[in-house]
């Protein structure tokens, strides 16, 4: 019903203002109309809030039969007959390979974007733009078998010299194994989130004033002083926010992780060796052998991921929605 | 405007270096120049590095990281690249320090970075195809295309992709029933109708759906539709879960389609007398068909290639099954997986021809959708 007394508010300004009685009676077609498109955005709501709900309606009855307890237990033994399971090796491996993607991926992606609205000239710059959006329109499915069947045994070399130089952190000491770890899950999904930042971050930086760009021009600023001192300070939100949409796809990827990790229900200190586990994997690699105490079980791990990831994009949105009001 | 004064910037130089290049380079050659105070004219300006020094300090880096690497005994490519990038960044550095001041090494420095960043993005993807398409092609054949896996074990050759495709399709057609329409409307609500809180919720919460990680619409669906609701594992069931996908993506693009059409035309409209909800269909709507196709398109290629809610809703099947609402199906994305799984030499080989289809699938449909876009597009943007 709001809807339509607005409704009138544009018609006025196109012209027919005599008379204004008749505009109040609603047509029939304009009613059912507006219901119908506030009925859509309304289903959306509805769905957003089912998925919390059922998730949870699940998850408390698997986290009620849980012998262990579910943030501390390293096990998951939900099809036991007294179920034990935890997510402390899901949780851990979760971020751990999304940090080491964030890393890896956002000063790649800032370099990328910086490139393409400051650096490549304007006709390879269009084809770096598009390059970057075919990235991400690859499904995750390729990226894993890619990863698995190319990357894991190409990037032994690359393993083998970290263990020599830095080996001696632990956190990097590497056995000569597989290289189907927690690192080789960060480095590929940097892959995969490159695009969505890249493509964030590119469309602020060309916000980026002229003037200002041009008064550093004029102060005889080089190129990299005119990014350094007008465009980055422009766009450190924007990176921001960019980071954290690429950590949220990071977090929730499923395909890639499901295929390249060598999972164990432990945590292992070096990133280079195998072990670990994320959620998505694990409810992927899980499923087909879970029984109904199991499937619950999963979805109570789907539940933590999916508040994670709500929490890290609602974020996100909320640094780039403040951001408009005060530019 | 800033990239006429850069070129001017970095044109008007330019015949001095040159010049003093020709100068310097017969004595010293490039690295050498350390104490080029050139003789002639330039005395007001620093001296600057010719134009070719980028590609050359290029060509020697990528020199020295192969002999590093040939000498080294290094196995991994990844490691002769790395030393070649670290070579060349040093290099510049050093070298425009020397000949030119740091301000402009610095400068250099960054430029460096930001292309040899280009170069890791490009790298993985050029990789990515390569592999897919060179490891792809020997698998796909006629009879791959319109055969299943009825039968066939994991170890033997032959078997096809029919059903994966068959499913693929019935579940991306499904999902797009469900979600265009949905999205559509949506959006037409934000744009048209959408004023206070409602529509400020909706927004916020379209840009947080995106996010929803795919494994979680899956079991979301499999919650509420399986386990709730008792049906079984179907088509369907994953047609419900990328439709969640989907919606978001659909909300997004026509939106910003929505938001170039120029008021003008609706008051035009409005100003004749036209219903509102005539003017958005027969007007409205039209007008940016081609950009809310263009991103259509790009929500199906994004669903199409989506795995882990089929994993959980449509099982999997090696049959043909051409019902989408009974019984376990296949996908092209789930195919792929599973043979990867299978871990035989056969079933990899499967797996990357079903990966080549699916991918040339999902490009198709990208040219497609930016082919329209670029077809379509609203002449008052630029």
């Amino acid at each position: 019903m709001s809807a339509t007394t607005t409704d009138p508010a544009p018609a006025p300004a196109g012209g027919p203002g005599p008379e204004p009685a008749r505009r109040s009676a609603v047509r029939p077609g304009d009613r059912i109309f507006s219901g119908l498109s506030k009925g859509a955005g309304i289903t959306l709501l509805v769905i957003m809030a089912a998925i919390a709900v059922f998730l949870t309606i699940r998850a408390v009855v698997a986290i009620r039969a849980n012998e262990g307890n579910f943030l501390t237990t390293f096990e998951w033994n939900a099809n036991a007959d007294p179920p034990v399971f935890g997510i402390a090796v899901l949780l851990f491996g979760t971020v751990v390979s999304s940090v080491i993607a964030m890393l890896l991926a956002v000063p790649v992606a800032v370099g990328i974007a910086l490139f393409i609205s400051h650096y490549a000239p304007r006709r390879i710059a269009g084809t770096v733009g598009y390059v970057v959006d075919l990235l991400a329109a690859v499904p995750s499915i390729i990226y894993g078998l890619w990863g698995a069947l190319f990357l894991v045994p190409h990037i032994t070399g690359l393993y083998e010299w970290l263990d020599d130089f830095l080996g001696w952190t632990g956190v990097f000491s590497y056995d000569g194994s597989p290289a189907r770890s927690l690192m080789t899950v960060g480095i590929l999904l940097a892959i995969m989130i490159l695009p969505i930042i890249t493509s964030v971050t590119r469309e602020i930086f060309k916000q980026t004033p002229k003037a200002n760009e041009e008064a550093a021009l004029a102060l005889g600023a080089t190129r990299w002083e005119v990014v350094r001192m007008t465009v980055l300070p422009f766009g450190r939100s924007g990176i921001i926010s960019a980071s954290m949409l690429g950590l949220g796809r990071a977090l929730g990827e499923t395909m890639a992780v499901a295929t390249v990790l060598s999972p164990a229900f432990l945590i292992n200190i070096s990133l280079l060796e195998s072990g670990g586990g994320t959620f998505a994997q694990n409810i992927a690699s899980q499923f087909k052998e879970a029984g109904a105490m199991g499937r619950d079980a999963l979805i109570a791990s789907g539940l933590v991921l999916f508040l994670l990831t709500l929490l890290v994009n609602g974020a996100a949105r909320l640094i780039i929605a403040r951001r408009k009001d005060f530019v | 405007m800033s990239e006429i004064v850069k070129d001017k910037r970095g044109r008007a130089p330019a015949p001095t270096p040159t010049s003093g290049a020709a100068g310097a380079g017969p004595d010293g050659g490039g690295p050498a120049g350390t104490g080029p105070v050139p003789a002639g004219p330039s005395t007001l300006r620093r001296p600057r590095l010719p134009r070719w020094a980028p590609a050359g300090v290029a060509l020697g880096s990528v020199a020295v990281g192969v002999l590093v690497g040939l000498l080294g005994g290094l196995e991994s490519r990844v490691q002769w690249g790395l030393i070649a990038a670290l070579v060349f960044v040093v290099a510049t550095f050093v070298l425009t320090s020397a000949v030119e001041g740091r301000r402009q090494a610095v400068d250099r420095l960054a430029a460096s970075l930001v292309w040899s960043s280009f170069v890791v993005a490009v790298l993985p993807l050029a990789s990515l195809i390569w592999e897919t398409v060179a490891r792809g092609i020997p698998g796909v054949s006629w009879y791959f295309l319109t055969h299943s896996m009825n039968g066939v074990l994991s170890w033997q050759e032959g078997g096809g992709i029919y059903h994966a495709i068959l499913g693929t399709l019935q579940q991306v057609l499904l999902a797009s029933v469900i979600a265009i329409p949905i999205g559509l409307l949506t959006a037409v609500y934000l744009v048209e109708y959408g004023r206070g809180r409602l529509a400020k919720a909706i927004t916020f919460f379209v840009d947080v759906m995106t996010g929803i990680p795919s494994i979680v619409a899956g079991l979301f669906v499999l919650s509420l539709w399986i386990m709730m609701l008792g049906f079984g594992y179907s088509g369907f069931a994953g047609a419900l879960a990328l439709a969640i996908l989907m919606m978001p993506i659909v909300v997004r693009s026509t939106e910003e389609m929505l938001k170039l059409v120029p008021n003008e035309l609706r008051e035009a409209a409005l100003a004749l007398g036209v219903p509102k909800w005539r003017v958005i269909l027969k007007v409205v709507l039209p007008t940016a068909i081609g950009g809310i196709t263009t991103g259509v398109m790009l929500a199906l290629a994004r669903i199409a290639g989506e795995t882990a809610p089929i994993i959980l809703l449509v099982f999997g099947s090696n049959v043909i099954n051409a019902n989408p609402f009974e019984g376990a199906q296949s996908s092209l994305p789930l195919f792929v997986y599973e043979q990867w799984a299978l871990g035989t030499q056969a079933a990899y080989d499967r797996a990357w021809a079903a990966a080549l289809v699916l991918i040339v699938l999902i490009m198709i449909l990208n040219l497609v959708a930016r082919g329209i876009a670029r077809w379509k597009a609203p002449k008052s943007g630029r």
